[in-house]
């Protein structure tokens, strides 16, 4: 079955009749794409598919597209200002907070959620609250460090 | 995925009719459990009758000697929840332990006990807290309410339209998280209320138990010490590669104490 989905995906509206059983990573990467939010384990787990939708991160591979109807969607690629990296990608870039970079869009994408809601998070809070998270370069050491910088630079 | 026929409901008597009229439906909440299981296969509904954006099913409310929540809350909304901090903060962090943040922000409270998975945390609080499930049609006492390893006492078009926690004295939840799932290999609420002492437990067996024995001890003396020469019946609870029966066993115990520690 066909359904019609209109959304607002990194400021632009976008509408589209898609399979009802499309799910938004699917919508983004094959429709739209924007494959910057990327599929790791499919089920949940890894985060490396997290995107923010009405300002809240999720998981993107655990939402249909037509449950987002009207809802306003914000990718990795709607972060940056044109050529200006948002202070958290600059700080994953200042600390080396990635190896491979699969995991980081998702990264990213929390760690801005998880700033919002706590706007100067300790080194013991970002590592807790990076639980649905994965990364299997085993970095996060330098994943938490950069998440502790992009508060500090966000604040600024 | 299957294919299914896709239906954004408007109104709950809408959303009632269409499942009336389907073939094989589902509602879909939250679909942190629904759409893993169908993506796997596992689930092939012929209609989805998506009721997230139903108004009037989110948000939180302080009535008298009880806490409201609406059954499309969110577990972030429960976690965030200033109302539920002050009068049943036990409730709040046992929401804020659920699955991970991306899930929390998606994950609802109807969606979680109507599907009444063995490992889930809010059975333990519904049934912990003596609450009462409010539904399109009437209002079941949680006790009543899990009837089985996934199974419930809602009628199939029957829709939760909100839950209501009585404020204890105080209340503890304690779980012991499977290490790589996080899902509870046993979580014990303990619940302190001006009518005796609950204890449920959820991830231990098929389905949310109280522990009677330990509500009895508990009740005429509220001190982990009470509870320590209690045995846990091994009958019927889980066993599995993570942890056998006996284990679980055990865990009730530990997990009981020190809930009982943390609230006295």
């Amino acid at each position: 079955m066909k359904v019609n989905v209109g959304v607002t995906v990194n400021g632009k509206k976008v509408t589209a009749e898609v399979e009802a059983r499309t799910l938004l990573v699917q919508f983004l990467r094959d429709h739209l794409e924007l494959t910057g939010t990327h599929v790791g384990c499919d089920t949940s787990q890894c985060g490396a598919c997290v995107v923010h939708v009405d300002g809240k991160a999720i998981k993107s591979c655990t939402i249909l597209a037509a449950q987002c109807e009207g809802t306003n969607v914000v990718t990795i690629e709607g972060l940056a200002d044109g050529d200006t990296l948002h202070p958290m990608q600059e700080a994953f870039r200042d600390n080396h907070g990635l190896q491979c970079g699969f995991c980081t869009p998702g990264m990213v994408m929390a760690a801005v959620d998880l700033v919002t809601r706590h706007p100067q998070p300790n080194e013991e809070l970002v590592r807790e609250r990076l639980e649905g998270n994965l990364c299997r370069c085993t970095g996060y050491h330098n994943i938490v460090k950069s998440v502790v910088a992009g508060a500090e630079a966000m604040a600024r | 995925m299957y294919d299914f026929i896709y239906h954004r409901a408007t109104s709950i008597g809408g959303a009632q009719s269409t499942f009336k009229s389907s073939d094989d439906p589902v509602y879909l909440a939250g679909g942190m459990t629904l759409l893993p299981t169908m993506k796997l296969r596992l689930a092939n509904p012929s209609d989805v009758i998506d009721i997230g954006q139903l108004d009037g099913l989110t948000g939180v409310e302080r009535s008298g000697d009880e806490i409201v929540v609406k059954a499309m809350t969110t577990h972030d909304e429960v976690a965030a929840s200033a109302d539920i901090a002050t009068a049943i903060p036990a409730l709040g962090s046992l929401a804020d332990s659920i699955g991970d943040p991306h899930v929390r922000n998606r994950g609802t409270i109807g969606g979680s006990i109507a599907n009444n998975d063995p490992a889930a945390d809010y059975p333990a609080a519904l049934v912990g807290l003596g609450s009462v499930v409010v539904t399109t049609s009437r209002e079941i006492e949680a006790d009543g309410f899990f009837t089985n390893m996934f199974e419930t006492a809602l009628e199939p078009d029957e829709l939760i339209t909100a839950v209501r926690f009585r404020i204890p004295e105080a209340a503890c939840y304690m779980k012991f998280p499977n290490p790589a799932s996080r899902y509870a290999l046993v979580g014990v609420m303990v619940a302190r209320t001006n009518d005796g002492v609950r204890v449920a437990v959820t991830g231990a067996g098929p389905c949310v138990f109280r522990v009677s024995e330990m509500e009895t001890a508990l009740t005429a003396d509220f001190k982990p010490e009470a509870i320590a020469g209690i045995p846990v019946a091994t009958d019927g609870l889980n066993s599995d590669i993570h942890a056998g029966s006996e284990y679980r066993a055990h865990l009730v115990g530990v997990m009981a104490a020190r809930a009982v520690a943390a609230c006295s």
